[in-house]
């Protein structure tokens, strides 16, 4: 047997301590999730021990009308608050990356009040805002029921969109901009045909943000609901107060996979991150720049 | 004979407190390679920011054709641009970059095709059309940003900084393009740049700028040969200044007599500062030349100039061989250093100076520049 040659200066991946950090991360990271997956195909109620393999809990997962009906709900809030909050996100990012206005530092520190703050504050904050300042009507058909949940989930994600979108607008260019004006463009069609192309790749990084953090957005929610307007999270929280069946494991996993379906494929429509997130950089020469 | 294209009437440009462009009035003709040059700061940036309508003027007024267009958005002006940074739209090709003017412009498409692909024929990029702008060289890139401002047929193309960023044989190479592209097209190039070969080797004129005045605008020849101010001597090519007074101020002759140097500067020709006035003598380095000195031999004889003028003795202490031309150092009695530059006409047999060597500097009379300020 051919003996291996020593690890050199800088593998420290053919070295035991950095294999064993990995495997402890990885263990860390993924194990829960797993044994979530494999337990969703328990054939047990109580779902403790190992019983055998059976589908018939994603069965009674999908005839679950109220799962089904908070998963829907989920899924619109997410999509609507996931469209207001790019809107209202990339615009606050385009006044504060183009002009200079009175208050700009206090508008700036304010805007990353939601992402800091402990989302408990800001749950109770919901539901005293909800209850006093703006009561939400009740009993509004679908999916206008979802109103408040939708402006409170609106309301602490478009803080994360402005911040990527700022992010990137900091290697924009912007003698691009002067470039399409000097050869005869609008200032609409500029923002059309320069800016917003350059700021695509961070709009589509921050809806996933925003999708992802109403979808599994638990504590602001669970202020703001009622009872004809739960979650899936909330459900979920309902349902393993009593037991935690294979049920939800199975529900669970379905949003997992749903997840990473779409992430992937968001990935692929992003394409290779290297040249569109500020791989122009270097040819075009930003100047003027703080 | 020419027609003016660009006034500029008392333009002054402030950021604030800062006075950027300074009471300009300028005035540009068709069909001229007008260069803006300075150091950087200078204002000359903003001037040009100005004319294509990303700046407005605090004061004064910029005419196009006679027509005030201070308060003209820079989409609705008949100029177009080259940028520094060549701002070539990175997520379109090469041909949609070009086309994007006249699109916008809505030139029918088989019109607008046909146009593109001349233009990029003009900048020897034809058939380069479907490429990314991340696959062109910087000199590429630079061409598309050239076709798709001349593409639009503006009355004045304005470039800023166009050659900076290319490596020195490209730079080079691209100064004759220009050149030639602008007799091709027939349309007023207007030019910024710091370098002041480029605007010589460019320019049919230049104004000078310093600290957002004009300093001088003239032919490069003039610049170089006849500069105005001590500024333009020293900014255009190198030069050496021996501040003096002039002691002899008539039609056909004048003397300046200057502490730094042993001898009188003698000109041909007179200067109308009169006598005892304070001025400044500007002595190229290529005008000046180097005589052997021997110890007991009579020093060389010039014959434009009287006897104890136009020539000094120094030590050679520092030599720069550049190849077509060497620049000596020499130190002449006093301390005070004299730059001097000579052609190295041929390759081995031309007379050598050696470090530490005592040698005499002679010029003619109708070398130096007499300059008031």
């Amino acid at each position: 047997m051919a003996k291996r040659s020593a690890p050199g200066p800088l593998e420290y991946l053919r070295r035991w301590p950095l294999q064993l950090w990995l495997a402890g991360v990885g263990i860390f990271l993924y194990a829960p999730l797993v044994a979530l997956m494999v337990f969703s195909f328990n054939d047990s109620r109580r779902n403790i021990v190992w019983q055998g393999f059976t589908l018939k809990y994603y069965e009674k997962a999908l005839n679950n009308a109220s799962l089904i009906e908070a998963f829907v709900n989920s899924l619109t809030i997410a999509a609507v608050s996931t469209f207001l909050s790019l809107i209202l996100g990339a615009l606050a990012a385009l006044a504060l990356w183009r002009f200079r206005f009175p208050g700009k530092a206090g508008f700036d520190g304010a805007l990353a009040l939601p992402i800091v703050a402990p989302e408990i504050c800001l749950g109770v904050a919901m539901l005293v805002f909800f209850a006093k300042v703006l009561p939400w009507p009740q009993g509004l058909p679908w999916p206008l029921n979802l109103g408040a949940i939708i402006i409170a989930h609106v309301s602490f994600s478009f803080p994360f969109v402005a911040v990527v979108v700022r992010a990137r607008m900091a290697s924009f260019n912007r003698e691009l901009e002067e470039a399409a004006r000097d050869l005869g463009a609008s200032e609409w069609r500029t923002l059309k045909d320069v800016i917003l192309p350059h700021m695509a790749p961070s709009l589509i990084a921050g809806a996933f943000l925003a999708f992802t953090l109403s979808l599994d957005d638990f504590v602001i929610t669970f202020f703001t609901s009622g009872p004809d307007t739960v979650t899936f999270p909330v459900k979920v929280y309902s349902m393993v107060r009593f037991s935690v069946t294979p049920e939800v494991n199975a529900a669970s996993t379905i949003l997992i996979v749903l997840t990473v379906v779409l992430t992937a494929i968001a990935l692929k429509v992003q394409g290779d991150p290297a040249s569109t997130a500020g791989g122009h950089a270097a040819l075009d020469r930003p100047k003027n720049r703080p | 004979m020419s027609k003016p294209i660009i006034t500029f009437e008392n333009v002054t440009k402030r950021f604030g407190r800062m006075v950027a462009v300074d009471n300009v009035s300028l005035t540009i003709d068709e069909g001229e390679f007008f260069c803006l040059l300075g150091p950087s700061g200078c204002g000359k940036t903003t001037l040009l920011r100005m004319l294509a309508g990303f700046e407005t003027p605090t004061e004064g007024r910029i005419l196009i054709d006679g027509q005030d267009i201070s308060n003209v958005p820079p989409n609705r002006r008949p100029v177009n641009m080259v940028f520094q940074s060549y701002a070539v739209f990175p997520h379109m090709s090469v041909a949609d970059n070009v086309a994007y003017g006249l699109k916008i412009d809505r030139v029918p498409a088989a019109e607008r095709d046909r146009r593109v692909e001349e233009a990029l024929e003009l900048v020897q990029l034809g058939g380069l059309g479907s490429r990314k702008p991340d696959q062109l060289s910087g000199g590429q890139r630079q061409r598309v940003a050239l076709a798709r401002a001349l593409i639009k047929r503006p009355r004045v193309l304005l470039l800023d900084e166009p050659l900076s960023a290319l490596d020195a044989k490209l730079r080079d190479q691209m100064r004759t393009e220009l050149c030639t592209l602008q007799e091709t097209v027939g349309i007023t190039f207007i030019m910024v740049t710091h370098d002041q070969d480029e605007a010589l080797a460019l320019a049919s004129r230049c104004a000078v700028m310093n600290r957002g005045l004009l300093q001088q605008v003239a032919t490069p020849n003039d610049l170089y040969e006849f500069p105005g101010s001590r500024f333009v001597a020293d900014f255009i090519g190198s030069v050496n200044l021996f501040e003096g007074v002039l002691a002899v101020d008539e039609q056909d002759q004048a003397v300046v007599r200057s502490p730094e140097l042993p001898a009188d500067i003698y000109l041909d020709h007179g200067v109308t500062g009169g006598r005892g006035a304070t001025v400044w003598a500007a002595l190229r380095p290529e005008k000046i030349e180097l005589h052997k000195y021997t110890p007991g031999q009579p020093p060389p004889v010039l014959d434009d100039s009287p006897a104890g003028s136009n020539l000094v003795r120094g030590v050679i202490r520092h030599e720069s061989y550049l190849g077509s031309e060497s620049t000596y150092d020499v130190e002449i009695a006093g301390g005070r250093r004299v730059r001097v530059l000579r052609s190295n006409l041929t390759r081995w047999d031309q007379e050598d100076f050696a470090l530490g060597e005592e040698v005499w500097l002679g010029w003619h009379a109708c070398s130096p520049a007499v300059l008031l300020n």
